[in-house]
């Protein structure tokens, strides 16, 4: 497989959705979509288009359900107990909340960065392979060692420990951990990267790295990322999302909804009187 | 700030009466821990000094010999020893794999209210005195053991698997807490790349949990090879080689119960009194080992992870 196909789109995936769900570029289709923890309605009928090769920002204060609604698009709400839903979400015109949907199939296509830096306790170059290996992805040794190698180099890490590979992950500064995370994601080919405010643990200048490497996976690359610092919204996004309890308030270019919010919630929140 | 000041003088009042105590607890402290080590070395010297005799009177070869006869000054240990590593390969080959699948179900699969009832039946069977076990292995394990076609029920099959019995809490608490102890996010992390549930557990639990993994097993095989009660209740307590496919279906006689059978009736300072304590000696170095072996598979684990 050459390099090419290999950042591009796994074959199984549809290049184009159906005509019925809008415009080529519309990847995620989100209608109606409720979410309950329990009796607690963490998420209220939201509706929203998230478009393919973009970065995608959901700000909104602690507990307002960005996170809850990430964690809706590759169904990791399914590992907590007492969850229900309501609605659809629709990746790529398939409705992900289907009786016969591939759990596994749709998180391989739909990664994720976690908060805090999780590489497995594992070498940096296992972690990376894991994806390859485990899903089958790979032919051969020297297969899965390409794959390792351009995941790496896509995140900037080749350069830095292209000779430490056998290196164990934890001992890595959390920023390269993030990256290493951002990596391992890559190398399972997803068309969708969930983010899911993957700088809160890190400093300054791992924090810039991080989000040029948002802008450039952007790319090829659906980029979804929930945050709290508005300043990197505004910096790394192209769309952003305000959530406020639950509900999606306001939703659409960065720059109209930093510059012209249409709702009073969301330009008091931006401006920093409510939060 | 008035009372923050009060409080803190407060809290340092206590700390410098403390200071004036601080030896003594060190002192204390360092007995406890010296004294531990100091008990140990004691007990190794005594089964030493008492089995070194047996050294001297008997050579060498004449541990070999294939018959334990006490009477008949003929003390070979091969039967014996056989006897005790039948009797545990039996119990760690069914302890093992089934206290691990059993841990990783309680940990990773059961839902969380079977857990919390099947944890506590788990650490109650662990109480269980080995004597009781011995007597269900006596009447209810051995003639069952008997009609799978042994010549008798008292076999070392029935021994191993009263003892895979008598391990099984300890292997599956241990390794339940370990497995528990691995990370929400690592299971996260491998989740979120399509891995399925089993590929999660097999890839990146289990090998997170290994340190403590080994533990569980090295614990449970150390029961297994000390136990004596509920083994000399049941494999027959035949000193002689077992020989043939059908060897775990025929009697024989572990170490530990040969000196718990024998040690009331020997002379005290005859050579058989010393061949007894000999038999103490090699179950000793016996844990050992295994212990030495338990603690280098973790450190080379700990140190693979590197810092983290």
């Amino acid at each position: 497989m050459s390099a090419a196909e290999l950042v591009g789109m796994s074959g199984s995936m549809p290049e184009s959705v159906g005509s019925s769900d809008g415009a080529a570029d519309d990847l995620i289709l989100v209608q109606d979509f409720s979410f309950y923890y329990g009796a607690f309605r963490a998420l209220e009928n939201l509706n929203l288009t998230v478009r393919d090769r973009e970065v995608t920002a959901l700000i909104g204060p602690s507990g307002c359900g960005k996170s809850t609604f990430l964690r809706a698009i590759n169904r990791m709400n399914d590992t907590i107990r007492g969850v229900r839903y309501e609605g659809d979400i629709r990746v790529a015109g398939q409705s992900i909340y289907q009786a016969d949907t591939d759990v596994a199939d749709l998180r391989q296509r739909v990664g994720m960065v976690f908060q805090r830096p999780n590489p497995f306790p594992q070498s940096i170059f296992d972690n990376v392979a894991y994806g390859p290996r485990v899903l089958g992805l790979a032919g051969d040794k020297a297969d899965v060692s390409e794959r390792t190698r351009l995941a790496l180099s896509q995140v900037g890490l080749w350069e830095e420990l292209g000779d430490r590979l056998d290196r164990p992950a934890l001992a890595l500064s959390p920023g390269q951990q993030q990256r290493l995370c951002i990596a391992r994601t890559l190398a399972t080919e997803p068309r969708i990267i969930l983010m899911d405010e993957p700088c809160s643990a890190l400093d300054p200048v791992a924090t810039l790295a991080i989000e040029g490497l948002m802008r450039r996976l952007a790319e090829r690359y659906c980029i979804v990322v929930v945050t709290h610092n508005m300043q990197q919204a505004a910096r790394v996004s192209d769309r952003t999302g305000f959530f406020w309890l639950g509900r999606l308030v306001e939703f659409g270019p960065t720059n109209d909804i930093f510059t012209l919010p249409q709702e009073k919630l969301t330009e008091d929140y931006i401006t920093g009187r409510r939060g | 700030m008035d009372a923050s000041r009060a409080a803190l003088s407060r809290t340092t009042r206590p700390t410098r009466s403390g200071n004036r105590m601080e030896p003594w607890i060190e002192r204390a402290v360092r007995l406890a821990g010296l004294s531990a080590i100091f008990i140990v070395a004691l007990i190794f010297i005594f089964l030493i000094r008492l089995s070194l005799p047996a050294l001297t009177r008997i050579p060498l070869s004449a541990f070999g010999d294939l018959r334990w006869y006490p009477i008949e000054e003929r003390f070979g240990l091969v039967s014996l020893v056989v006897g005790s590593l039948l009797v545990t390969a039996v119990a760690v080959g069914i302890a093992v794999p089934l206290g691990l699948v059993t841990a990783i179900y309680l940990g990773e699969i059961a839902p969380p209210w079977l857990g919390d009832i099947l944890k506590p039946l788990i650490e109650i069977l662990a109480g269980i005195p080995s004597i009781v076990l011995g007597f269900v292995g006596w009447v209810a394990l051995a003639p069952l053991v008997q009609r799978l076609g042994a010549p008798t029920g008292l076999t070392a099959f029935t021994g191993g698997l009263i003892l895979a019995y008598m391990a099984l809490p300890t292997i599956i608490s241990i390794a339940e807490d370990a497995i528990d102890a691995v990370p929400k996010s690592y299971r996260d992390g491998s989740l979120a790349l399509g891995a399925t549930r089993w590929q999660t557990i097999y890839r990146v639990v289990l090998p997170a949990a290994r340190s403590g993994i080994v533990t569980a097993v090295m614990l449970g095989i150390g029961r297994a090879v000390g136990e004596t009660m509920a083994v000399m209740m049941v494999t027959g307590n035949a000193a002689h080689v077992p020989r043939g496919t059908s060897m775990l279906f025929q009697p024989v006689r572990t170490m530990t119960a040969t000196i718990a059978a024998e040690m009331g009736e020997v002379a005290r300072g005859g050579t058989h009194y010393h061949v007894l304590f000999l038999i103490g000696a090699l179950l000793f170095l016996i844990t050992f080992a295994i212990n030495s072996v338990a603690a280098r598979l973790v450190g080379r684990r700990r140190t693979g992870e590197g810092g983290g």
